[in-house]
């Protein structure tokens, strides 16, 4: 137990990788060009100035304000950009007149960034974020729900999920997804004690008790209406995914996560069997063959990823722009197509190292608020592109959201930048020492270790253990103490309060038992503590 | 909370793996036959812009790739379209392609597994994939003449050396011109593809190896082989009378006597001796016969080709028509072309072939085609007899307008009119003993009077002009 973990400061290795990155999507361009003209097209170092000189400036932002943030998460999130924009580069290239999208995506590249770095400048801690946990809730839920105002709303493909103004079309359901991750997470943080007493029990599996399940079928009943009256699936699969999933961390019972697919396959089922878009994007998945007008875009996805093979036709050489939409919707096809079955995959793991990296934090911070937080933003995100991504290799059916960073669309880009930026933000606060000689981090192989506030009663389930001072460091606040006391050899905070078990013995209960004196009801029939 | 949170990272990690999983089972299962999709266009339109390589008569190319300045990059050009068309076949944009252009296709444009190595090594070396060449068995001459001599009439003539099966000449008519399906123009090439499919002459018709007729007395070579296997000689004396087909009331009259030899017979292609010898031999000895000539299989491999017919289901008085080439026999004219040539090659049917050779474009030999033998009709006795008929029938019997003076010729004509509604076809098949060749010449319309005489006035000399050519 006297291993303890300082994270560093890895900027120095956050700008190899971005010079790495720089360099591959540089090559990208170059390459496109070389491919199909022969020669660099004149000022061609314009844009590629501009991609680095964008990279370097985020680079100084993040150096100055999170200095402990995550190394990895932007540069890889700069290179799904960076290959983003050079598809769409190559993609502009192909139609006749050349196009100058890439040019507007630099641009909103430069506006996105500039959110982001707003966003580090402005939130300096996150946990301030937890004091709102019903306005959140209320401005998510708005926000979700905004494609339905009619006259704001409008219809793509059989499902609203977008508005529409001026000329200027944006996906709510982008925004939506952080404001309602910080929402859950702050109400769950809350009330994570709570729900995991045991209300009534149906059908075998414990549900919390009726004043706590409110918000929890409001959010159900949200997810439904977003599957009925917006008619899509995938964004329905996101948001229900992200609050299954956040109900399941904080109350760790699975009965969660496994009621919550029954309901979201029943769901599904039910749309599939009443909406007619839904069956036509079913059947398009399941036999695109079988009708070639609607579901010329899969058809021609496919096409393309088939003639690319198993390393691509190269940049420039393929034919991507004959698939439909292929910038926004379907740009993973185009990228399959160029860059081969080896490129498709390499990118789904730069999206699951992002994920990876925002889970890893969640694991090494030590209050439940961003746990939650870090973990549902790291999740949501991991959703999206299996939707998408799915979707377009003909895994599930296709559906409305974009390929993040990647897509041509400045609303998607600013919304994910942001969602980085929050993240990044919780990265940084995880990682960072507490005080200038404050003791040392905890490792993650020591989380089991973490301190349990035990009861006086000695539950059935568990050996009695020593009854703990209850110290008041125990409540949650939104401070920057820790919610939960650092065992550690000579911590000078903490009273070393409970023998705890040694690590590697993975099956006994060391979190069971959350209850505080001040929030457990003695009168409480139910055992604490008792698992599903 | 860092229980719940490795599991959620687990199922994240799931997803994962599921979606890598499933890119790569595509390509392992879908992806040939998405290539594969006629409407693929990204497979299309690179395989119409590659520099395929040439098919070859000799040293000439019939069909060849030249540059061309359009988004392709490359026109595919047919320099004597019209008379290679069977051959060749067309290579357009949204029709595919057909006969050499279809089958070796792969070779032709590069995409061939034996022009792998050839790729790699354009891959490295940057120059673009050129594909392989097609050595074709025809004879620039025999095909000529044979075109020549059929003109405008329609029908085919088919050429084949019998020691080897190669075929030296295949002309159909009418015949079409594949330039105008090859041009880039594609509103023309479509318009173009709806003329010649509406076209009721059905110039795009393989007559030669594609479409079965009755053979009409040309039959007769294949029931006299049966007769000699199963022991009569040329001299044996036949009952050439008048014949009523059994169970029946209809008579065929005799045009030549009473009695004849068996020879005698052939050469004046005598119906009611042939009718009567057909139902004594039986018609399973008569099918047996056919199939060792190659009747009941697909002669040819190297363009697609239909087998020859002796009806299965036959009954004594339809024998004794088909003995005389009628009731539902029906041949290509490769295949008659087969039996003229297992004749002059000593009863051995061999394997008729159009390919000769495949080379890459830098002249190293992908594929040579060695002669197989398919069958044995007859033993070598009896072919000789059965040349010696031959022989005559060009000497002093229907088939005198192929005679050619110092060069010894056997043939058999025909005339074939299943039904009385329609023009009589016109056949003959004939073999050569210097040159080495074996043909037949099929007339779809002979345009004169249903006798015997069509087959010689109109086929014989047909004949005659392909084997001049070669000499």
């Amino acid at each position: 137990m006297s291993e303890v973990v300082v994270f560093r400061k890895r900027r120095g290795v956050e700008l190899v990788m971005l010079i790495l990155a720089m360099g591959l999507v540089t090559g990208a361009f170059v390459l496109t060009n070389l491919n199909l003209y022969g020669q660099l097209p004149e000022q061609w170092w314009q844009g590629v100035a501009g991609y680095v000189g964008i990279g370097l400036v985020a680079h100084a932002v993040i150096r100055w304000r999170i200095p402990y943030a995550d190394p990895l998460l932007f540069p890889l999130v700069y290179l799904l950009n960076g290959l983003g924009l050079a598809m769409i580069y190559r993609l502009d290239q192909g139609t006749n007149p050349v196009m100058r999208s890439a040019e507007l995506q630099l641009v909103w590249t430069a506006i996105s960034v500039a959110g982001f770095v707003v966003v580090l400048l402005v939130l300096r801690d996150h946990r301030v974020l937890q004091r709102f946990p019903y306005l959140s809730f209320l401005a998510g839920l708005l926000t979700l729900m905004l494609p339905l105002v009619p006259g704001l709303g409008h219809e793509n493909f059989g499902a609203q999920i977008w508005i529409r103004i001026g000329s200027y079309s944006f996906q709510p359901a982008e925004l939506a997804k952080i404001v309602l991750a910080i929402a859950f997470a702050s109400y769950l943080v809350e009330k994570k004690d709570v729900l995991a007493l045991a209300g009534a029990r149906v059908a075998g599996i414990d549900l919390p008790r009726a004043r706590d399940l409110g918000p929890i079928i409001i959010m159900w009943l949200a997810s439904l209406a977003v599957l009925i009256y917006q008619k899509d699936l995938g964004t329905s699969l996101l948001f229900f995914g992200l609050f299954v999933m956040m109900l399941y961390v904080a109350t760790e019972r699975p009965s969660w996560p496994i009621l919550g697919t029954l309901l979201f396959a029943g769901g599904a089922f039910l749309g599939w069997r009443f909406y007619g878009h839904v069956q036509t994007r079913v059947s398009a998945w399941l036999d695109p063959f079988s009708n070639w007008d609607n579901n010329y875009q899969i058809i021609q996805g496919q096409f393309g990823m088939a003639w690319g093979g198993l390393f691509g036709t190269g940049w420039g050489l393929g034919r991507p722009n004959l698939t439909p939409l292929a910038k926004n919707d379907f740009i993973a096809a185009a990228l399959g197509e160029e860059l081969g079955v080896a490129g498709l995959m390499a990118i789904i793991v730069l999206y699951g190292v992002i994920v990876m990296r925002g889970l890893r934090a969640s694991l090494t911070a030590k209050d439940p608020f961003s746990k939650l937080l870090a973990a549902g933003l790291s999740f949501v995100f991991a959703l999206q592109v299996f939707a998408i991504i799915g979707g377009v290799t003909r895994l599930l059916p296709l559906t409305g959201l974009t390929t993040p960073f990647v897509s041509q669309g400045g609303s998607s880009l600013i919304a994910n930048y942001a969602l980085l930026a929050l993240l990044m933000v919780v990265t940084h606060q995880v990682r960072r020492p507490l005080a200038p000689n404050a003791e040392p981090q905890q490792s993650l192989a020591l989380d089991t270790t973490q301190v349990i506030s035990v009861p006086a009663r000695p539950s059935t389930a568990q050996s009695p253990r020593p009854a703990p001072a209850v110290s008041p460091a125990s409540t949650p606040v939104t401070a920057d103490e820790p919610t939960q006391a650092i065992v550690s050899a000579g911590s000078p905070e903490v009273e070393p309060t409970v023998a705890v078990p040694l690590p590697g013995n993975p099956d006994e209960p060391t979190q069971a038992l959350h209850g505080h004196a001040a929030t457990w009801d003695p009168d409480d029939t139910n055992p604490q503590g008792r698992l599903p | 909370m860092n229980r719940p949170i490795r599991r959620v990272a687990f199922v994240a990690m799931l997803m994962t793996l599921v979606l890598l999983l499933n890119v790569c089972v595509s390509y392992l299962v879908r992806q040939d036959s998405l290539n594969a999709n006629p409407q693929n266009r990204r497979v299309t339109d690179a395989a119409f812009a590659q520099d395929r390589g040439a098919i070859l008569v000799g040293n000439t190319a019939i069909a060849q790739t030249v540059a061309s300045k359009d988004q392709f990059k490359f026109q595919r050009r047919y320099p004597q379209g019209k008379l290679y068309a069977p051959v060749t076949g067309f290579f357009s944009y949204n029709f595919g392609s057909s006969e050499l252009e279809q089958i070796y296709g792969a070779q032709l444009s590069g995409s061939d597994d034996s022009l792998f190595v050839n790729r790699l090594i354009d891959l490295a070396t940057g120059a673009t994939p050129r594909g392989a060449s097609v050595q074709t068995t025809l004879n620039a001459k025999a095909q000529k003449a044979a075109a020549d001599a059929l003109g405008s009439k329609k029908g085919a003539v088919v050429a084949v050396n019998p020691s080897t099966g190669a075929i030296l000449a295949m002309v159909t008519s009418p015949s079409f011109d594949p330039n105008a399906l090859a041009t880039h123009q594609l509103s023309d090439a479509r318009a173009a593809w709806t003329s010649l499919t509406t076209d009721k002459n059905k110039p795009m018709a393989n007559r030669a190896v594609r479409e079965i007729f009755p053979p009409g007395s040309t039959f007769k070579v294949v029931v006299s082989a049966a007769a000699l296997e199963a022991g009569y000689e040329p001299s044996s004396v036949l009952d050439t009378s008048s014949y009523r087909l059994p169970g029946t009331n209809t008579t065929i009259t005799s045009t030549c006597g009473s009695s004849q030899t068996l020879k005698r017979a052939l050469e004046v292609s005598c119906n009611s001796a042939f009718a009567r010898l057909g139902v004594k031999l039986g018609a399973d000895a008569l099918r047996e016969q056919s199939e060792k000539f190659g009747f009941g299989t697909k002669p040819l491999t190297d363009i697609s080709s239909v087998a020859s017919r002796f009806p299965d289901e036959i009954d004594t008085p339809q024998t004794g028509l088909a003995s005389i080439g009628g009731y539902d026999v029906a041949a290509t004219p490769l295949q008659m072309a087969m039996v003229a040539a297992a004749a002059r090659n000593d009863g051995v049917v061999m394997q008729p072939y159009l390919v000769e050779s495949v080379r890459s474009a830098d002249l190293q030999l992908l594929s040579q085609t060695r002669p197989a033998q398919l069958n044995l009709a007859t033993s070598a006795a009896n072919a000789a007899k059965l040349r010696q008929m031959m022989v005559g029938v060009v000497e002093s019997g229907t088939g005198w307008r192929a005679a050619i003076p110092g060069v010894t010729v056997g043939g058999k004509t025909g005339t074939a009119n299943s039904d009385n509604v329609r023009t009589p076809y016109a056949w003959f098949i004939a073999w050569a003993e210097d040159p080495e060749v074996a043909l037949c010449v099929f007339v779809q319309d002979a345009e004169m009077e249903a006798t015997d005489v069509a087959g010689g006035r109109v086929a014989a000399p047909i004949a005659k002009a392909v084997i001049e050519a070669l000499r």
